[in-house]
């Protein structure tokens, strides 16, 4: 009897489902053969497979965002036993079951699981985080980097956009026009640059209007979410540090 | 929100320390003088107080339009946010929702605290010489005892975890490790002005507060 029971063993998902934009967000359970070292991309592979819920009854495949499968690009964020992460690096086998799959409603949800995170790309544009070179001649080489800057400033770079840092951040709702942790910390990322440097005055102003820097509450809930560790609250406070700078500066017209 | 926002929030954080922190840390010290040296000590300081030049200018300028901005902007800062302690329980995200809701406590206790007290001396229904006999009626009641313990705590966690964030949002503490040793430093805080208030509340309710209260009663009557 203990064999059949480990050969029909199973893995148990509660889905939020979602049909549309604007349509109520409603569960359905799933219940599929575990195979070993599952993760819960691979899961929701099976359901689209054979769209089953666990009493037998046919549904629509359940919808879902991803793409690189190493936890470096960011899309198939979504709410896994309540805390925002990565589906493709939550393995099966150290979730607990039932595993609860909701999408990152600080987002819109365009279906199922798949979120639209459009705001923090806009964001990026907001705080101008890039590096203008392109231009119609030749710039010439840029000044040099420290290595030991390079090294802080490689870690800010591994930032995916992937929006776990919003989903934890109790600022950033609909009552609230914060831009959230991601790009506070790439301008941190940018005017450490060498040649990003030289225009770090606008992105510092960037973040010093409606929405900007301000709307951090320090619940640090971003630092301790973020799965690539980026130091998210030492980069907020270190710009807190140049926007207060800036801004006494512009006072006395320095 | 009208204007900037970025410029508002700054404002906001300042006057939290300077002059609402300040303020607190120094009313805090006036009324130990109660537990310290009783009813001279605390008329002393209350006193010392009101002996200050422009004292209703002072009392304008440094604490009731500071303190209205802070509380008025303080509500919308509240409303603004959500409180995710159920899906995040970390400490740091418990006193983010903290600080809100005793912000929010503060804000009703201080407005019914200033009328039972500064606005009676304004209305002339007191002098400051009878604020003693005042808190003394006040602290005896076990009711209004409790809820200026709640008060007090509040305002105090308040001004001790704002007072953290401040650090913060000043840019004066940026790491990990800076950011821990202040928040031991607040924690200092918190416990020490909180143990001022309410050992000067305890203090109020000694027998002696009362005697003076008579006898500024019988010195009325006398002259009525």
């Amino acid at each position: 009897m203990a064999e059949t029971t480990a050969a029909t063993k199973t893995v148990k998902f509660i889905i939020s489902r979602q049909d549309t934009p604007e349509s109520k967000p409603y569960t359905e359970e799933f219940e599929i053969p575990y195979r070993p070292n599952m993760n819960v991309i691979s899961g929701l592979m099976e359901i689209q497979r054979n769209p089953l819920k666990a009493d037998g009854t046919k549904t629509s495949p359940v919808c879902w965002d991803s793409n690189c499968l190493e936890e470096v690009c960011g899309a198939c964020s979504m709410v896994i036993n309540g805390k925002p992460r990565q589906a493709c690096s939550a393995l099966v086998d150290k979730l607990e079951q039932p595993i609860r799959l909701e999408p990152m409603r600080t987002f819109p949800v365009v279906r199922d699981l798949v979120i639209n995170r459009e705001r923090m790309f806009g964001a990026l544009k907001k705080v101008k985080a890039w590096i203008p070179i392109d231009g119609t001649y030749d710039l010439g080489p840029g000044p040099r980097m420290a290595e030991t800057k390079r090294q802080w400033a490689y870690e800010l770079s591994k930032c995916m956009t992937c929006g776990v840092c919003l989903e934890s951040c109790p600022n950033v709702n609909d009552r609230n026009s914060f831009i959230g942790p991601a790009a506070i910390s790439q301008v941190r990322l940018f005017n450490a640059h060498p040649t990003g440097e030289m225009n770090k005055e606008e992105r510092l102003e960037a973040l010093m209007t409606d929405g900007g820097i301000e709307g951090c509450g320090n619940s640090q809930n971003c630092v301790r979410s973020c799965p690539k560790g980026i130091p998210l609250t030492t980069s907020i406070a270190a710009m807190n540090k140049d926007t207060t700078k800036h801004l006494f500066k512009k006072w006395l017209g320095m | 929100m009208k204007g900037n926002s970025y410029f508002a929030r700054k404002l906001h954080s300042l006057l939290g320390i300077i002059p609402l922190g300040g303020f607190i840390v120094v009313h805090g010290l006036a009324n130990y003088q109660a537990f310290e040296r009783g009813p001279e000590g605390f008329a002393k300081g209350v006193g010392l107080i009101n002996g200050l030049p422009l004292l209703p200018l002072l009392e304008v300028v440094m604490i009731y339009l500071p303190l209205l901005f802070h509380g008025i902007y303080g509500l919308y800062v509240a409303y603004q946010s959500n409180s995710n302690t159920g899906r995040f329980k970390y400490g740091r995200n418990w006193a983010f929702t903290a600080q809100r809701i005793t912000g929010v406590i503060t804000f009703v206790f201080v407005f019914w605290h200033v009328y039972q007290t500064r606005l009676q001396v304004y209305m002339g229904k007191i002098t400051h010489e009878e604020l003693g006999s005042t808190m003394h009626h006040i602290a005896s009641s076990p009711v209004f005892f409790a809820l200026y313990v709640i008060g007090v705590l509040a305002a105090v966690f308040h001004f001790s975890n704002g007072l953290w964030a401040f650090l913060i949002s000043w840019g004066i503490t940026i790491g990990p490790k800076a950011q821990r040793v202040s928040s031991y430093i607040c924690m200092g805080v918190f416990v020490i002005v909180s143990a001022l208030f309410i050992l000067s509340l305890v203090a109020f309710r000694g027998d002696e507060f009362n005697e003076v209260a008579s006898a500024a009663i019988a010195l009325l009557g006398n002259i009525g």
